[in-house]
């Protein structure tokens, strides 16, 4: 009795150490000359207690054989082969050794999708935020990274331009986020955003149609001297950081700087102010190089931005407070719009003229867009109201981004139709 | 009478919130403005311009209830010295927040060294949850700033806690030195205040120097 239950004990252990390994296995690759040596081989694998594990059978003398032999029979097999004359060369050492490797390649792999995975919820710096931009270009064929000027300190201006096609004419929507470097939910947002629609295209259907008709220009931080600031000395930075002639105090509201109605109420002549509209129009260079991207590419036909905090969806005009020709259709979208963000999480976005809704403020982008003929601009001002303000928690980042992003669609799908 | 999402109306309802952040905010207590369901302007010669508003306000540490309000906010003519006046009626109970008052208000008196503490919330929006009554009182004094120099062309907000001290006293009251920066939203200036707020379970808050 004692016997059999060791046997039995032996067994049910030997079976929980079934950890095969491969240790000193080698894989031979085995070159037959006629059909004398395929029979040799043939015989070899009928001799069970070798265990060999062919991964290509001996069929024809033409054709390679490649046998896995368990490290105990390696010898023996080796010195029958050469016994009768037949080559073979060693095509793996030590399977355990590939076998590690490939583990070891894998587990690397899989950390590098989980760290090197970029946190859309949490705030960047430049240079992180510029790595993403290299990463979805890289990684989707439709999405190019391209520069379209300099900042006043000479940081690049990067474009992520969507396009699956049409000879570099197609109509053109524009989205631009941080004018206003403080506004930290907006470079965040455009980033999420950005990866949104090209991980989305080819799957979501209004997302394919409207890449397919239309390109889409998106820039994630359009004042990068001011984020950059916001980080290392001002977190309540909004201008851009630019020298002014005959001033200790630097900077230009990069929003009151465009032309269209330029230098008029709702803007400073104050170097020291927060809302300084500058010595002229496009004196920013951040303002310019957008001006001059969208005149020369031309047929743009939205131009949307993002701003932060107040939780409004604003259209022309704000150096006027007239009606724009198409203030019907732009209200009755924007309303749109704002029905579509509120759908997700309930967040309110009141809807309207900037000059009604926040300030009569000249210099404004959308202004001077709509001016120029691109119909459908529109100024987003995302969460909060308030409570947080421009520092707004990051755990808000995908949820605001998310209901924006509602929004920007609708306006997206109406322009597309 | 005002369409609610224009401009004027939002920044009268701002005073009256923030007057009523005041009076009612504390540790335990920081309301907002929810709605702004009705507003009306009256133009009374040689006195200034009256807003009676319709509010509906939250209390951010009870989200999902509203509180209706109404309130009157009187700027008075040609002046940017004389606060606004606010009258307001609250319909219905606030939240208690009896409990967490005295439990606020032992804490910081049985602190070994008086608290201080920087950028509330952080570059992130980040409030540690020890620090989020601070932030609450900040709040509330930050209403007594607002209300008392706002015009009809201002509307400011609580950007950051700067900075807060705490001061021991020898009487019953809790005493906190803040230094708040303010956004004011026409200007888009970001203004430093400094103040120094009284605080007690029953009394309520008292901005006592500013």
């Amino acid at each position: 009795a004692n016997m059999k239950l060791i046997l039995i004990f032996s067994a049910l252990i030997g079976a929980s150490l079934c950890l095969e390994t491969f240790v000193g296995h080698q894989v031979l690759r085995i070159k037959t000359k006629n059909e004398e040596e395929v029979k040799q081989l043939q015989l070899l694998e009928s001799l069970e207690h070798l265990e060999l594990d062919f991964w290509i059978n001996p069929s024809a003398p033409a054709l390679p054989v490649d046998v896995r032999i368990p490290a105990v029979s390696v010898q023996s097999v080796k010195a029958f082969l050469e016994s009768q004359g037949i080559e073979y060369s060693i095509l793996i050492e030590d399977l355990q050794d590939v076998l590690d490797k490939e583990k070891q390649d894998m587990a690397e792999s899989a950390q590098r999708q989980r760290s090197g995975s970029f946190d859309f919820g949490a705030y960047h710096t430049l240079d992180d935020i510029n790595s993403e931009l290299d990463h979805l270009a890289s990684e989707y064929s439709f999405v190019e990274k391209i520069q379209i000027g300099e900042s006043y300190e000479k940081r690049p201006l990067y474009v992520l331009k969507f396009s699956t096609g049409g000879f570099n004419r197609r109509p053109a929507i524009w989205l631009d986020a941080g004018i206003h470097s403080r506004e930290w939910v907006t470079q965040a947002s455009a980033l999420w955003i950005a990866n949104k629609i090209a991980s989305d295209y080819g799957t979501d259907a209004s997302i394919t149609s409207l890449l397919d008709k239309m390109d889409l220009f998106l820039l994630p931080v359009a004042n990068p001297d001011g984020f950059v600031y916001t980080h290392t000395s001002n977190r309540m930075w909004r201008k851009t950081r630019s020298k002014i002639p005959g001033s200790i105090c630097v900077g230009v509201d990069p929003n009151r700087n465009w032309d269209a109605g330029f230098g008029g109420p709702g803007a400073s002549n104050k170097p020291c102010s927060d809302s300084y509209h500058g010595p002229s129009a496009n004196s920013e260079v951040e303002v310019k190089s957008v001006v001059d991207f969208i005149k020369n590419r031309g047929n743009f036909k939205a131009f949307l931005t993002l701003h932060s905090y107040s939780q409004l969806l604003m259209y022309p005009y704000g150096y006027k407070c007239t009606r724009p020709d198409d203030y019907a259709e732009l209200e009755s979208l924007g309303r749109a719009a704002a029905s579509s963000i509120r759908s997700l999480y309930g967040t309110t976005f009141q809807v309207g003229t900037i000059c009604k809704t926040i300030y009569q403020a000249s210099g404004g982008s959308i202004d001077w867009s709509y001016d120029n003929g691109i119909k459908y601009s529109f100024a987003f001002e995302l969460r909060d109201t308030g409570r947080y303000g421009f520092l707004l928690p990051a755990n808000q980042i995908i949820p605001a981004a998310k209901e924006t992003w509602l929004g920007l669609k609708k306006i997206m799908e109406h322009v597309r139709d | 009478e005002l369409p609610p999402n224009h401009f004027p109306a939002g920044r009268a309802a701002a005073v009256a919130v923030g007057y009523l952040r005041y009076l009612r905010g504390g540790p335990g207590r920081g309301l907002e403005l929810s709605a702004l369901r009705r507003a009306r302007r009256q133009d009374i010669d040689g006195v200034g311009h009256k807003y009676c508003l319709e509010l509906e306000l939250e209390d951010v540490l009870d989200k999902g209830r509203t509180v209706n309000c109404t309130a009157e906010v009187l700027y008075h003519l040609g002046s940017s010295s004389t606060a606004p006046d606010v009258q307001l009626t609250v319909q219905g109970e606030l939240r208690s927040t009896e409990e967490a008052d005295q439990e606020f208000y032992n804490r910081i008196r049985s602190l070994e060294k008086e608290l201080v503490a920087e950028n509330i919330p952080d570059s992130h929006g980040n409030i540690p949850p020890e620090l989020e009554p601070i932030h609450l009182l900040a709040w509330a004094a930050s209403g007594y700033v607002i209300w008392q120099n706002s015009t009809e062309n201002t509307k400011f907000h609580l950007a950051q806690v700067q900075q807060v001290k705490q001061v021991n006293r020898s009487d019953e009251d809790l005493q906190f030195d803040y230094v708040l920066l303010l956004h004011e939203m026409v200007s888009q200036e970001v203004i430093p205040w400094e103040l120094t707020l009284l605080w007690h379970p029953w009394r309520g808050a008292r901005v006592c120097r500013d």
